[in-house]
């Protein structure tokens, strides 16, 4: 069947195409964000240090109460599920061990990456890719003005400063989350358990977490910026986008989570 | 009587995927003077508006300005270039998420060292030209459609630019505003010097300000010079347009049964 041979490998050829035509685009989109963030403030004197507060409100400390939240019920959960294993060798005082590096390793980073990408990757993608539905990005380009710098930029400093910000909060509310469980539920002694806490945590732990948050806001901005600089139609592939947005961000922040934890279970 | 060129455009042309745009146009825009370009809808002039500022690349052909070529630019060389014009989108293009006074101020804040004080100032006076002093902290979503208009030229005209670009500058102003419109074009000219180009369907607000006129005709040029030489244009199809003549025979009844019946 000659011809179902050639469709397949044209379709393979065809796919790898789209492929790397997205890859060229974002690694663009990543060199000009860098640019535009790191280098031009420098060499242009041009931070835009008021959008970028504006920026870091709306990201950050608009996000601290649904952080917090379910920060703390995921520490209840925690220490529930490991009680119910650790009753059985009768070692309840390790929850304090169980909650602490699990939410400073690994949770605390993630769920606050995921909240973040549901609420401000997606918000990203929606104001670009409105603006580039309404011809303003265009308009940005006709006065001179470099819409990744105006747009991306501020974005992505927010991003870098307020996502480790929000996953130190995630961090000790679910830890309290997890003590108020143990020494209500569990009748730990408040004393013993934070005492178990400090000898399990290590300073590492935080940091690898938080190394984690930088790379996870990073990856949420350029997500979403991408989705929304490629809108070219009306209102209707802005939805799409902002859609598209959310999913590949956690896709991503999942991937590179794996990657980071390998990185860390090896080299650390 | 044209002395010099703005912009020399060379065998323009442009395709969006398949479907070719425009038809190797080659033509001057005059220095100093009103120009417009008219043509049906869907023919093409958003499209070249867009390549004269660089928006867009052309698949080929030259946009010469000051003896530089537009599309051999780099991003940074266009920027420099952009800070010289300004334009007015069809849509009008204002940020929606400024006040109207943020969105004027835009470029002065962008590419100019001024202290905010004379920022309101010049934004001030930018507003009142276009008839909006009292709008400042108005967001464009409380505007009308022809308020907003209005708003983007006070914004293309933010940093007094040698050249200056509106894509249907009257579209949804009423006649009274829209004649002061054409007074404000004018007096652009005639006190600053500027090279305007516009792109209109107003017939009355043509012969008004217009000193030299460009025609397209789905993608291709059928007219360009003088607003005298177009009004007595042989062409058919100017004269239809000038006499606002419906298209005769758009298709046979052959032509119209294929159409409906096709699936
Ligand atoms: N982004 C795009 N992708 C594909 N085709 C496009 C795109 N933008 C415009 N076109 C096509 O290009 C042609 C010219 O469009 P353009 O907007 O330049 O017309 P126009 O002359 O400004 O019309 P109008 O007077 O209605 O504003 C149209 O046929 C349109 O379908
Ligand atoms: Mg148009």
């Amino acid at each position: 069947m000659p011809y179902l041979v050639d469709s397949l490998i044209a379709l393979i050829g065809k796919k790898t195409l789209s492929l790397l035509a997205v890859l060229r685009d974002v690694s663009i989109l990543i060199n000009s964000v860098f640019y535009w963030t790191f280098i031009a403030p420098f060499t242009t004197g041009k931070l835009r240090i008021k959008s970028t507060v504006s920026e870091m409100v709306k990201v950050g400390y608009n996000s601290i109460p649904i952080v917090a939240v379910i920060s703390f019920f995921v520490g209840i959960i925690l220490a529930l599920q490991s009680a119910y294993q650790l009753k059985k060798v009768g070692a309840l005082i390790y929850i304090a061990n169980l909650v602490g590096v699990s939410l400073t390793r690994e949770l605390g980073p993630i769920l606050t990456a995921i909240i973040v990408a549901g609420r401000s990757g997606s918000a990203f993608a929606a104001e670009i890719g409105s603006m580039k539905a309404a011809e303003e990005v265009d308009a940005l380009k006709s006065m001179g003005i470099n819409p990744v710098s105006f747009l991306v930029s501020p974005k992505m400093l927010a991003m870098l400063i307020m996502v480790p910000c929000l996953t130190v909060i995630s961090d000790f509310v679910g830890i309290l989350g997890g003590f108020v469980l143990s020494v209500t539920v569990v009748n730990i002694h408040p004393q013993s358990y934070i005492q178990q806490t400090i000898n399990a945590l290590m300073v590492k732990d935080v940091i690898t977490g938080l190394v984690k948050a930088v790379a996870f806001g990073g990856i949420i901005t350029i997500v979403g910026a991408y989705q929304g600089f490629q809108v070219s139609g009306g209102a209707e592939e802005v939805g799409m986008r902002t859609t598209a947005s959310v999913v590949s961000s956690i896709f991503m922040v999942i991937l590179f989570d794996l990657f980071f934890t390998v990185l860390f279970y090896y080299f650390t | 009587m044209q002395n010099e060129s703005a912009i020399t455009i060379k065998n323009l042309i442009t395709r969006y995927g398949d479907k070719l745009i425009l038809k190797d146009l080659s033509f001057e825009i005059p220095r100093s003077k009103i120009t417009a370009i008219v043509g049906g809808s869907g023919c093409g002039k958003s499209t070249l508006l867009k390549h004269i500022i660089g928006l867009l690349k052309p698949a080929s052909g030259s946009i010469l300005v000051g003896g530089r070529d537009i599309v051999a630019m780099n991003e940074r060389e266009l920027n420099e270039f952009r800070r010289r014009i300004g334009v007015l989108f069809q849509g009008s293009a204002l940020l929606n998420s400024m006040t109207i006074e943020d969105n004027v101020a835009l470029p002065i804040r962008e590419h100019a060292r001024l202290n905010e004080a004379t920022i309101k100032i010049m934004v001030k006076m930018k507003l009142d030209l276009v008839g909006l002093s009292g709008f400042d902290d108005f967001f464009p979503a409380q505007l009308s459609g022809g308020m907003k208009k209005r708003a983007g030229i006070a914004r293309a005209m933010a940093l007094d630019p040698e050249m200056l670009f509106f894509d249907e500058p009257q579209a949804g102003l009423d006649p009274i505003t829209a004649a002061g419109l054409d007074e404000l074009i004018m007096k652009l000219r005639d006190i600053f010097k500027m090279t305007l180009v516009v792109v209109t369907h107003e017939l009355h607000s043509l012969f008004t300000i217009a000193d030299h006129i460009i025609m397209l005709d789905k993608g291709e040029l059928i007219f360009t010079g003088t607003v005298e030489q177009f009004k007595f244009s042989e062409h058919p199809k100017i004269k239809r347009f000038i006499s606002r003549q419906v298209e005769e025979d758009k298709y046979c009844p052959e032509d119209y049964f294929n159409i409906i019946t096709a699936d």
